[in-house]
This record gives structure tokens, C-alpha cells and sequence, in this order.
């Protein structure tokens, strides 16, 4: 119990501290003014959500292999984390681009593929809805989010076919582009914030999800 | 070799029982019918703007069908309980699946050609000197369509509300397949036809990356 305490303590005040850090210490970007600021959130979410998912992906082949029920509980978690960061991602890359780019939404080949991302979790968790049977819904839904996630790197691919009017990556990305080193030290602290945040998410949903198929068993035995 | 021996066999299973009824057939071209027929009302066809939708609309068309086609695939085998023989008959797994893919390939492919003639008619859009690479199109894009159906279908056959939930698992799965022939057969259908190689390699890759996981994962889909 104090490790989770500890742990959400952590979260929250590095949350609050990369806020504070994105807000008044990156200096302001020169063409796009204050809206720039959402990018340590907007791209920090992204980057934990797809975490969250590889976190869940590695769940699944784990689940598929050895049938622990953990292994089903930490890929239930994973991906309900991930699909609230990527939900972030989804509300406020909108929020961004409405002031710079004078649009709400384009189909370009990272905000398309973040979107059939987030529907393939949907589909994902709405899978589990529907089977009742536990080892049965581990199992299925488990196989479904390996296919989810190898289709992943597809269907980016796919999309890059279209002309694509996201910004150009700045982290990691070709010759000419970068972050100035106060911008790129306080992403990279947002960055770690949200990981540390989501980790706690995880964690959180996990002992949720362990504590309730304990309360199943038990009343099954209650029943029988 | 029993591989090879046993997906001809089960195969020939595939072929027969359908070729009985032929209900599969039937159906899935008539809904493709209406589908394009209704599609005409959306879009005033004979314009340059039908012209450019009408790849699009063919491949939706033909994703809905499918989806609505794979749907007995693994039922069919569940209402009369024959899964489990079929298990015991085989060696591999595997070739159950590459059986049904196999027939959900010719199945598809047939209706698209019953569908072609209609689609060049109502949109007066001239095929005739671009068949064969068309064709070429149609098979890997029906190929990775079967790949993937396949496999959701044997999970969605396990669940509740499995009419609702197979098409909700796989089109966000077929993303790739949606996007990349669509362009392909844009572009081959255009008044200057370009062949586009890299898609269509593309769509290749696609089939081998879900057909090696339906190669690992397959046995598990099947679990009693």
C-alpha cells in the first residue's frame, strides 16, 4: 500500500511539474506562439500511450504462452490506459491544430493511424465484453491483440502512401530538424512524468482487475 | 506434405458444401449489387467526381461483403459441432485455416467477378486492357481480406452478438488493405493508368505478415 502511495505521490507531482516546466520554463516557439506549449503534453501522452500498448501487446504473447491470468490482467490494464492517453492525444492534437494549421482534423498518416489505433482497442476491450467465459475471453482477446498490434506498423505504413501534413518528426527525425536544448530537456521530463504517470494507471488497474476475479472466484464458491 | 494433403481435402470440403447451396455466393453478389447500386445515389455517377470514387466504393463494397461472408466461416462448423473432429482429423491445425482461407479467397474473388462487369456499366469505367493487372489487385487485396477474416472469424464465432462484432474486429484490422487497393486501383483506372508495383507489394507483404501469424497463433484460435 505505501509503494502505491508512493508511487501516485511521484506521478502526480512530476505531472504537475512538467505543467509547470512546459508552461514557464521552454521558451516560447517563435511562429506558433503559446499553442506550442501543448506539444510536451500532446506528443508526451502519445509516446506513454504507445507504451501502454506495447506494455499490453507483451501481455497478450505472454498470456498466449504461459496462461497465467496475470499476464490477462496486466493486457486488460495496458490497454485501457493506453486508450486514455491515446484519447489525449486525440483531443488535443485537435486543439493544437485548429489555431496553426486553421483545421480541426486532417487525414494525414499519424493522426489516421492514431485513430485506427485507438478503434482497434475499442474493438479490443469490446471483444472482452462479449465472451463470457474467463480463460476463453483471456485467450481470444489476448489473439485479437496481437493481430491489433502487428496491424499497427501496417496500417502507418498504408496511410504514409497519402501526402501527409503533420509537422515533420523533430525528435529523431531527418537532417535540419531538433529541439532547442530547454525545449528538448523539458519534453524529454514530460516524456518521463507521463510514463511514471501511466505506470501508476497500470499498476492501479491492475490490482483492480486482480481483486475482481478474486471476488469471482469467491462468489462462485459462495453459489456452489 | 499431409499439410498439403489435408487443406486440399478439407478444401474440397470447403468447396462442396458450398457449391450445394451456392447460398454464400448468391448472396454476397447480390449485396454487392445493391451496395453499388445505392452508392449511385450518393454520388451523381458519370461525373468526374464518380470516376475518382468508385475504386473506393468497389473495395468498401467489397470489405462490407466480406465481412458479411465470413461470418458462417467458423459457425457453420460450430452449429453442427464439427470443429472438433476436424481438430482430430488433421495433423496441423493450420491447414483448417489455410483451407477456409483458401475458399474465402475463390469465394470473394468470384463474386468480384461477377461484380466487375456491373461496376464497369454503371460507372463507365472501360476495364477491358487493364484486367489483368486488375485481377492481380483483386487477388492479393482478397487474399490478406480472407487472411484476416479468417482468423476474426473463428473469434468472433465464440462470442456473444458475433454478427455485430466480427465486421467491428476486422475493418479497422483491414485499414491497410482498404487504403492501399483503393489507391492501386485508382490509379490503374485512371485516363492515364499507372501501375503501381509498390502497392501492390505492399498488399503482398500484408498477406504473409497475417498468414505467418495465422501460422503461429492459428492452434490457439481453435482451443475447446
Amino acid at each position: 500500500m505505501a509503494k502505491r502511495i508512493t508511487l501516485g505521490a511521484v506521478a502526480l507531482l512530476l505531472v504537475i511539474a512538467s505543467a509547470y516546466a512546459s508552461f514557464y520554463i521552454a521558451p516560447q516557439e517563435r511562429t506558433m506562439g503559446v499553442i506550442q506549449r501543448i506539444f510536451y503534453f500532446h506528443v508526451a501522452s502519445a509516446w506513454a500511450g504507445f507504451t501502454a500498448f506495447l506494455i499490453c501487446f507483451i501481455g497478450n504473447l505472454l498470456y498466449v504462452w504461459k496462461r497465467a491470468d496475470k499476464y490477462d490482467w496486466l493486457g486488460v490494464s495496458s490497454a485501457e490506459v493506453g486508450l486514455a492517453f491515446t484519447t489525449v492525444v486525440l483531443i488535443t492534437g485537435p486543439i493544437w491544430a485548429h489555431p496553426v494549421w486553421g483545421i480541426w482534423w486532417t487525414w494525414d498518416a499519424r493522426l489516421t493511424s492514431t485513430f485506427v489505433l485507438w478503434l482497434l482497442y475499442v474493438s479490443y476491450l469490446l471483444l472482452r465484453t462479449l465472451i463470457e467465459e474467463p480463460d476463453r475471453r483471456a485467450l481470444l482477446s489476448s489473439l485479437f491483440g496481437i493481430f491489433a498490434f502487428i496491424d499497427v506498423p501496417l496500417v502507418f505504413g498504408a496511410i504514409r502512401w497519402w501526402r501527409t501534413q503533420h509537422p515533420s518528426p523533430v525528435i529523431m527525425g531527418g537532417q535540419g530538424s531538433g529541439l532547442e536544448p530547454t525545449m528538448k530537456a523539458v519534453f524529454f521530463f514530460s516524456v518521463i512524468a507521463m510514463h511514471v504517470f501511466m505506470t501508476f494507471l497500470i499498476v492501479e488497474r491492475y490490482i483492480l482487475e486482480k481483486t475482481k476475479a478474486e471476488v469471482d472466484i469467491l462468489q462462485r464458491e459462495v453459489e456452489a | 506434405m499431409s499439410l498439403l494433403s489435408n487443406t486440399l481435402t478439407l478444401l474440397g470440403k470447403e468447396l462442396r458444401t458450398e457449391f450445394r447451396s451456392r447460398e454464400l455466393l448468391t448472396t454476397t453478389s447480390v449485396f454487392i449489387l445493391i451496395v453499388l447500386v445505392l452508392f449511385s445515389f450518393a454520388v451523381t455517377p458519370g461525373t468526374e467526381e464518380a470516376r475518382q470514387f468508385a475504386p473506393g466504393l468497389l473495395w468498401l463494397a467489397i470489405l462490407f461483403a466480406s465481412s458479411l461472408m465470413f461470418q458462417s466461416c467458423f459457425l457453420r462448423e460450430q452449429t453442427n459441432d464439427t470443429l472438433s473432429s476436424l481438430r482430430l482429423a488433421v495433423s496441423d491445425p493450420f491447414s483448417i485455416f489455410l483451407a477456409k482461407l483458401i475458399a474465402n479467397t475463390l469465394f470473394l474473388l468470384l463474386t468480384e467477378l461477377i461484380m466487375l462487369p456491373f461496376f464497369a456499366i454503371f460507372y463507365n469505367i472501360p476495364l477491358w486492357s487493364k484486367l489483368p493487372v486488375l485481377f492481380l489487385v483483386l487477388l492479393v487485396g482478397s487474399l490478406g481480406i480472407s487472411i484476416a477474416g479468417t482468423a476474426i472469424s473463428a473469434i468472433s464465432a465464440q462470442a456473444r452478438m458475433r454478427e455485430l462484432l466480427l465486421p467491428l474486429l476486422l475493418l479497422p484490422l483491414l485499414t491497410p488493405v482498404l487504403v492501399v487497393s483503393s489507391l492501386v486501383t485508382g490509379n490503374l483506372l485512371d485516363r492515364e493508368p499507372i501501375v503501381q508495383w509498390k502497392g501492390i507489394a505492399f498488399l503482398a507483404v500484408f498477406d504473409l505478415v497475417f498468414l505467418t501469424a495465422l501460422w503461429l497463433f492459428g492452434e490457439y484460435l481453435l482451443e475447446e
